[in-house]
Parts: structure tokens; sequence; C-alpha cells
């Protein structure tokens, strides 16, 4: 039964079992066909130089870094892409001047703006914080647009009928409305923050996980990029349960038509 | 001119003060059209009736006659293009704090509990919270909702969801009660539970009842008098007096009376060619 597979203990286990066994194989592969450690280090190297790194505080330092960027390009990103969203969904007018910047930069692939932006931004933490904001900007203001103008027209009308302002409206039924799709543009313009913060320090940065990347790139520590990678994937994680669990909090009513797009999917719910 | 059906049921009308009665709904001359010229739709013409304050009136009549048309109007949600309909005097030119509407959904806030639902008026035109709290409560307890306060919408039943829909028109204490079919999407053994308590409620709280539906028994049930509305245009047909006494149970629809309105409001409707 594929159902008790993935439920309890056992699965649990055999998910273990069978990372170990992946493991094992890339391991014993690396050293039977004695592949290069500049091409593809076993793993045994990954750990030991991800456990270097990890007591040197040289990845927490760069984490670090890249943590700031993120969060701070985030906040910005998602905070003004909220703003214009419901500018655009509750102004005609505002949508009608705005549109055509809008369909220029939503085609546009935002990533190819970091060797400008750090032109004009530097080196330093602003360039980093301005690309991933820029980056994280789209896929929330344009969920904004769809969830703030998705509101149902008869609940529109049973506001109206009781006299209701129309701030009354967006407070009482739009915003509430718009939350699942909020909550969906958060969960990916959180993942996009971090794109935009590494993709920035890959052009021009002096420190972060992507110059930590470079620089090992630079000194074929192929083992060492690995340990980034990874450290990359638990924030990427970690970002990614922030935003489902505030989610789980705040869209506690909208449990049926959960629109998860993370991965891991809880056993039994 | 409007052919009027002289109805009489079989059992005497119940004694109400008539005479005392004042007119709480004037539609007059009411028309709305989309469009001009000759592509011009006539939703409704010369739509024209009144209603008494604390009268039940069914609006029956077939999909596309411009019944819903007719209670938006008087909802305020849209203005008629000729005519005007007056509530209590003055004319309903937008929408208003003393009208109380149930659409053929429940039109429930997922993320607010019953109570909270019900309460939805209450926070729209700023009314004491506290007075109307207790007010919640007691109607919710009407209509038989009692220990469901803290419960969200869906984890309620369709008919209880339109029963606290029930509740929320009724909060503000509107002079009139507007309702859009409102039990069309319930089962049919629910829907007659709700025709029971629909005609509690009244019968209890006295409000003023505009009720449109397309289902002539369901007209027949409820209603004190039922306007009968023939499509194309969308106009007054007939008008009857159910004379059943009240309460009425639900095997009144058994009786010979019952029967009679029935077949003369299906002639009207076919009469002018609006056959259900």
């Amino acid at each position: 039964m594929s159902h008790a597979i993935t439920r309890g203990t056992t699965g649990l286990t055999l998910r273990l079992v069978l990372v170990a066994v992946v493991l094992g194989a890339w391991e014993a592969g690396v050293r039977h066909f004695e592949i290069a450690p500049y091409i593809l280090p076993p793993p045994s190297s990954i750990f030991a130089g991800l456990w270097r790194g990890l007591q040197s505080g040289i990845y927490i330092k760069h984490a670090g870094v890249t943590l700031a960027e993120t969060f701070m390009g985030f906040t910005l990103g998602t905070m003004l892409a909220f703003i214009l969203g419901t500018a655009v969904a509750l102004s005609r007018r505002v949508e009608y001047f705005l549109y055509p910047f809008i369909v220029m930069f939503q085609a546009m692939p935002k990533v190819a703006l970091a060797p400008l932006i750090v032109v004009w931004f530097g080196l330093g933490l602003t360039s980093k914080v301005i690309n991933a904001a820029l980056v994280a900007f789209f896929p929330l203001m344009v969920n904004t647009i769809v969830g703030l103008r998705s509101a149902d027209e008869d609940r529109v009308n049973l506001l109206r009928s009781l006299a209701a302002s129309r701030w009354q409206i967006f407070w009482m039924l739009q915003l509430p409305n718009a939350m699942p799709y909020i909550f969906a543009g958060l969960e990916i313009a959180m993942i996009f923050a971090l794109i935009g913060a590494i993709v920035a320090e890959f052009v021009g940065a002096e420190q972060g996980l992507g110059v930590l990347i470079q620089s090992m790139n630079f000194n074929l520590d192929v083992a060492g990029q690995f340990g980034v990678l990874l450290i990359l994937s638990v924030i990427g994680l970690i970002l990614n349960g922030l935003i489902t669990r505030l989610r789980r909090r705040v869209l506690f009513w909208d449990a049926p038509r959960a629109t998860n797009t993370s991965l891991r999917k809880e056993p039994g719910t | 001119m409007h052919g009027t059906v002289e109805a009489r049921g079989r059992s005497p009308a119940e004694p109400r003060p008539l005479a005392s009665s004042t007119e709480q709904i004037a539609v007059r001359n009411l028309s709305l059209r989309y469009g001009d010229g000759a592509d011009a739709v006539h939703a409704l013409t010369d739509i024209d009736f009144a209603v008494r304050d604390g009268e039940f009136v069914s609006i029956v009549g077939p999909s596309g006659c411009g019944k819903s048309t007719l209670l938006r109007i008087l909802a305020g949600l849209m203005p008629p293009t000729q005519g005007q309909a007056l509530l209590a005097g003055s004319a309903i030119t937008g929408p208003r704090r003393d009208i109380g509407v149930v659409f053929q959904s429940p039109v429930l806030f997922p993320w607010r509990t019953v109570l909270a639902n019900a309460e939805v008026p209450v926070h729209v035109q700023g009314l004491n919270r506290k007075a109307m709290r207790a007010r919640a409560l007691d109607l919710l307890k009407l209509v038989g909702l009692e220990g469901f306060e803290g419960r969200y919408p869906r984890e309620l039943s369709g008919g209880m969801q339109q029963r606290v829909s029930l509740v929320r028109a009724l909060i503000h204490d509107p002079a009139l009660l507007l309702m859009d079919e409102p039990f069309g999407a319930l089962d049919a053994m629910t829907r007659e539970t709700m025709h029971i308590e629909l005609q509690r409620i009244w019968m209890e709280r006295r409000k003023t009842i505009v009720f449109i539906t397309h289902s002539i028994a369901e007209a027949v049930f409820l209603a004190d008098r039922v306007l009968v509305m023939t499509p194309r245009p969308g106009k007054i047909g007939a008008v009857l007096n159910i004379e059943l006494p009240r309460p009425r149970a639900l095997d009144v629809v058994n009786t010979e009376g019952f029967g009679i309105y029935v077949r003369q409001i299906r002639a009207a409707l076919n009469a002018t060619g609006g056959a259900l």
C-alpha cells in the first residue's frame, strides 16, 4: 500500500535509507572511477569541507550577509509590490498609466538587470538589496492585483446593499479575500529574493555566499561549493518554512484550497 | 391595465389589521431599459405595486422575467430608467441602511465566524456593538443556530449557511427584507424546513418581506399576496391575495384552496406566454 509507506516511522526510515544509499553509491562511484575531486568530489570530502567551513565561521559570516540582503530585499520588494498592486487593482487610472511599464518589466528576466544595478549602486549591500527587491517584486504584485480583483461579485453586492463605503469593501472583503493569493506570492517572492541576492553577488560583491561560491570556483574547491549549495538549500527551506508557518496562522480559514508551492508535503494532511 | 385575478381560498381570511397598515413600499411606473432606440431591451415595463407594512409579498415568474432586476432596484444596487421605488415615503436612490437582503447563495465570508458574519452590517454601519451582540445571539437562537456562533461557514451545511445570511439580513432591524430566491440552491427537504422557519420568523417579527422565486408553490405557501411577473417585457401580469390561514403547515399544499391558487398563477403565466 503506497499510503502506508508515506506515513509513520517506517516511511521516514525508508527515506533516510534511500538518502544513505544514494550517498554511498556516489562515494563508491567517485572512488571506483577515480573521478578528479575538482570535477565531482565524494560526499565525504563535501561534509568534511562543510564541517571545516562551519567551524572556521566563514560560512556563517557570508550566509549572514546573504540572509540580510535577502530579508531586506524581500521586505522592500514585497512592500512596494503590495502598495503598487493595490493601487493598480483599485484604480483604473493608475492601471492605465502603469500598464506599459508593468508589461515591459514583467516580460524581462529581472536577473539580467543585476550588472546595471551593481554599476549604479556599487559593490556593497545596497545593490544586492535592490536586486533582490526587484526580483521579489513581480510575483507579489501580480498576485496582489489578481487577489484583490477576485472578490466575489455577490459579496461585493452584499456589502454595497448595506451602504458600505469603498474602503469598507476593501478592508472587509477584498483584502482578506486576496490573502491566499498574497501568501502564494510571498512564498515565491521569498525564494526569488534569495536568487536576486545571489545573482547580484555573482556580478560584484565583497561578501556573501555568492562571492564564496565564485572564489571557491576560482580555486577549484568544488567540495566547498557543494557545501555552500547545501547551506543555500537549507536557507531556502527555512525561508519557505517561515512563510508557510505564517500562512497557516493567517489563512486558517483557507485550509481546503491550500496552494502550497513547497515541495515538502506533510504526510497525512 | 394589469389583469387582476380575483382569488378566494376555501378558508376564511385570517383577521389581519389591514386598515391600520401603512404603505411601506410603493413602486410607481417603474421601467428599466438597456440600450436605446430600436436595440433597446426592455427588462422591466411600467411596474406598479405597493406593499403594506408587515406584508409578505412574493414575486413569482420564469427566469429572465426581470424579477431579480426588480429586486436589485429595490435594494438600491441599480437605478431604474423611469419611474421610482419608494420605501417609507422616500425614494430609493442608492443602497440604504434600512434594507436587508438575502441572496440566492448565502454569501458568507469564510474568514469570519458565524457570529462575525451575522454582525457584518453592525461593522459596516457602525452600530452599537454591545447591543447588537445580544441581538445577534438572540437571532441566531431564533433560527436554531445556538451553539454554532464560533463555527466557520465551511463547517456548516447549506441550509445552516442560509440561516446565517437570514440573521445577517435581520440584524440591523431593517424596515424591509428583500429575498432573492434564497432557498433555490437548497435540497427539497431543507427548503421545506426553511419555509416553515421563515414563516415562523416573519410571524414573530412582522417584517415587510419581498420574496422573489420561480416556484409557484413556494410563492403561494409563504405570501399574503403573490405578484405574477411575465417576461419580455417584464411586467406584473396578475396579483393574487392568498387567503390561507396562518401558520400554514406543510400539508397545506395538498388542500384544494392551495391548488386553486397554483392553477390561477399558472393560468396567468400561460395567458401571457410566460409558461413555467
